[in-house]
């Protein structure tokens, strides 16, 4: 590399030169820009303006570009600058260039107040859109369920068992362990408080109503649609990008048969049983933080515990898991199906799957709770 | 290739690469010239796409030395990689054009990141860039999955362009082109090679592209280079792969 590239002022008999020299590439672009703003200033100044290339020692598309562009700048009035001194080597990256059309059009997306209010009436009319979409999949569901019933020889079951290894199998640990902790807490908390008025016997009441009927199956409902109604929502989504979902369809399968019901299906079972260990895990850390803490004998711990609760209460825990199951699982296969090329659009729609997920659990929870005490369980 | 090549832009020597048991390349050596188009073929699986990940740096080696532009990569500082990363280009065999950024995006990311110019020269250049490799300036706007298999080979070959490189790596970029497409596309290359004075390091399995684009051919088996030279020189070989490849049936349609 010889230095610097340089634009100097001569002049000379026939004109004004504008002498380019040096390297004219890439890594100078930002010298080479300034420099050709300000040569661009002379144009009409003067009536001979050319400029004379013969001294670059190197040109790539950015100098010749600059360059082209300075040689447009200054043809002004019908007079055409030229460029003089153009070795062959170089010749035909000037000609390409040449035909490169002037300012292209440049649409930027203006912040307005009117946008943006526009923006807030799409979402709000969207939500009409969203619960259609999940009705739509939910009668696919039923729909392929009816299929497989007449004809079960459809039915995946290796699919299935693959997904319920997934969904419930390697959930296990993480699960237990959450729900274990949380009981510690419950129990931890009641007791601290409920001394105060000798009432310490009473968490276990606490404990038994509360992680039997609320947040045993709750919490693990959001859990799983963290979990794996992520992971739902980015396998389909990733397959419908590279286009393995139309591929099934043109091969005459229902996308929803092979690839949503098994992971349905697998989402159903995994919930309940998931809900019941999250529980039974959740009332062996609040026994003993009981024990530890609040000096309650094991022993004391269970006999208060079975006058505390009935069946009841752990029935009606675990009919909401597969309910709750079914929503996270209609949620997560409806935004995996609607995402659209990009990367962007996963994740997206994998945030918007967890988000819609958990919302509509606890949605469906207080419908639950309504539901029950209006029959009195 | 035991002869040294004074003016190699790319010097690999002894390569050995592994994945778990598999040795895919096995002291491999390899030199590419300033300047020359060079078309690297091979049965499918012997392992180019692997060459050209190891020598860009995206394949671990387990011994061997690679040169690029006379700087040794492993033991260059990573100012010096990133000096030797903004002169070469890549065109993957995908396109991986980044899905979530515009043409226009997606051509102005390395320039954008590397010089700092206005945007109106940004611009210009992406045109520019458009232009060269056969494209309209009104796709720049358009995401990559709104562009056809073709476009995106070409989007691709804009952005591995957009610094104008010394050296670009093209691995297959005539795959899944319709055949007067491959054929404007092998033009397209020579025509930036004369007037870029790009060196190309092509891996394909297109034999018209050997005849029309390629200066010289290697020929990869068994994890080394199993011959290198001219066209004529690959017709010429005994070797029973070559004799198969370029005297097989398509490689006579080819030569009419």
């Amino acid at each position: 590399m010889n230095g610097n590239p340089t634009l100097e002022r001569i002049a000379r008999s026939n004109g004004l030169a504008l002498c380019a020299a040096g390297p004219w590439t890439a890594r100078f672009a930002p010298v080479l820009e300034r420099m050709v703003a300000d040569a661009e200033k002379l144009g009409g100044t003067r009536p001979n303006i050319f400029i004379d290339v013969s001294q670059v020692s190197k040109l790539d598309t950015f100098g010749a570009w600059l360059i082209e562009r300075l040689r447009r700048s200054l043809t002004q009035g019908g007079i055409e600058a030229q460029i003089a001194g153009l070795s062959a080597n170089y010749s035909s990256l000037v000609d390409e260039v040449r035909r490169v059309k002037a300012e292209p059009i440049v649409e930027t997306d203006r912040v307005t107040i009117t946008g943006m209010l526009e923006q807030v009436g799409r979402s709000v009319a969207g939500i009409g859109g969203t619960l259609i979409g999940l009705i739509d999949m939910l009668g696919a569901v039923l729909a392929a369920t009816g299929h497989v019933i007449i004809r079960p020889r459809g039915f995946r079951l290796t699919s299935t068992i693959h997904h319920l290894e997934q969904v419930c199998w390697r959930a296990v640990p993480i699960v237990v362990l959450i729900t274990f902790l949380i009981g510690c807490i419950i129990s931890q908390q009641g007791i601290f408080h409920f001394r105060k008025f000798g009432a310490d016997i009473f968490v276990v009441d606490m404990l038994g109503v509360l992680v039997l009927r609320e947040i045993g199956v709750l919490l693990v409902a959001i859990m799983v649609a963290g979990r794996s109604g992520s992971a739902y929502t980015a396998e389909l989504g990733s397959m419908k990008m590279r286009e393995e979902i139309d591929a099934l369809r043109t091969m005459g399968f229902d996308p929803i048969e092979v690839l949503i019901l098994p992971r349905m299906l697998a989402l159903v079972l995994a919930l309940p049983i998931l809900a019941f260990l999250g529980a039974m895990a959740a009332l062996y850390g609040g026994g003993l933080v009981a024990w530890l803490y609040g000096g309650v004998e094991p022993e004391a711990f269970l006999l208060r515990l079975r006058d505390a609760i009935s069946i009841d209460h752990f029935v009606v825990g675990i009919i909401k898991a597969p309910v709750m199951a079914a929503v996270i699982g209609i949620v997560a296969c409806v935004e995996g199906l609607a995402v659209q090329g990009s990367a962007e659009s996963l994740g997206q729609h994998t945030t918007s799957s967890v988000v819609k997920g958990i919302f509509f659990v606890i949605v469906m929870d207080g419908v639950f709770a309504i539901f029950f005490a209006s029959i009195g369980m | 290739m035991a002869d040294e090549i004074s003016d190699a832009i790319i010097r690999v020597r002894d390569i050995t690469v592994q994945f778990g048991k598999t040795r895919v390349l096995d002291g491999l050596n390899l030199d590419v010239k300033r300047g020359e188009i060079l078309g690297f073929v091979g049965p499918s699986g012997a392992g180019k796409s692997v060459l050209t990940r190891t020598i860009i740096g995206l394949v671990p080696k387990i011994a061997g030395r690679i040169e690029v532009f006379g700087i040794d990569l492993d033991a260059a500082s990573s100012a010096e990689r990133r000096g030797v990363e903004r002169r070469w280009g890549i065109l993957f065999q995908q396109g991986a054009l980044f899905s979530s950024l515009t043409v226009r995006q997606n051509i102005q990311f390395p320039v954008r990141e590397y010089l700092k110019v206005s945007q109106r020269l940004l611009d210009e250049i992406m045109i520019a860039k458009l232009g060269m490799v056969g494209l309209r300036p009104d796709v720049a706007d358009r995401y990559p999955s709104e562009l056809s298999g073709g476009m995106i080979k070409r989007v691709a070959l804009a952005r591995a362009l957009a610094l104008d490189p010394e050296l670009v790596f093209l691995d297959e970029p005539t795959s899944g082109l319709d055949p007067i497409g491959a054929g404007d596309f092998d033009e397209l290359v020579r025509t930036l090679q004369r007037t870029l004075g790009l060196t190309v390091f092509m891996v394909t399995h297109d034999l018209d592209s050997l005849y029309t684009a390629c200066d010289r051919i290697a020929v990869l088996g068994n994890g080394k280079i199993i011959a290198a030279g001219s066209i004529a020189d690959m017709q010429a070989s005994q070797h029973p792969w070559l004799r198969q490849y370029f005297h097989g049936k398509r490689a006579r349609a080819v030569m009419g």
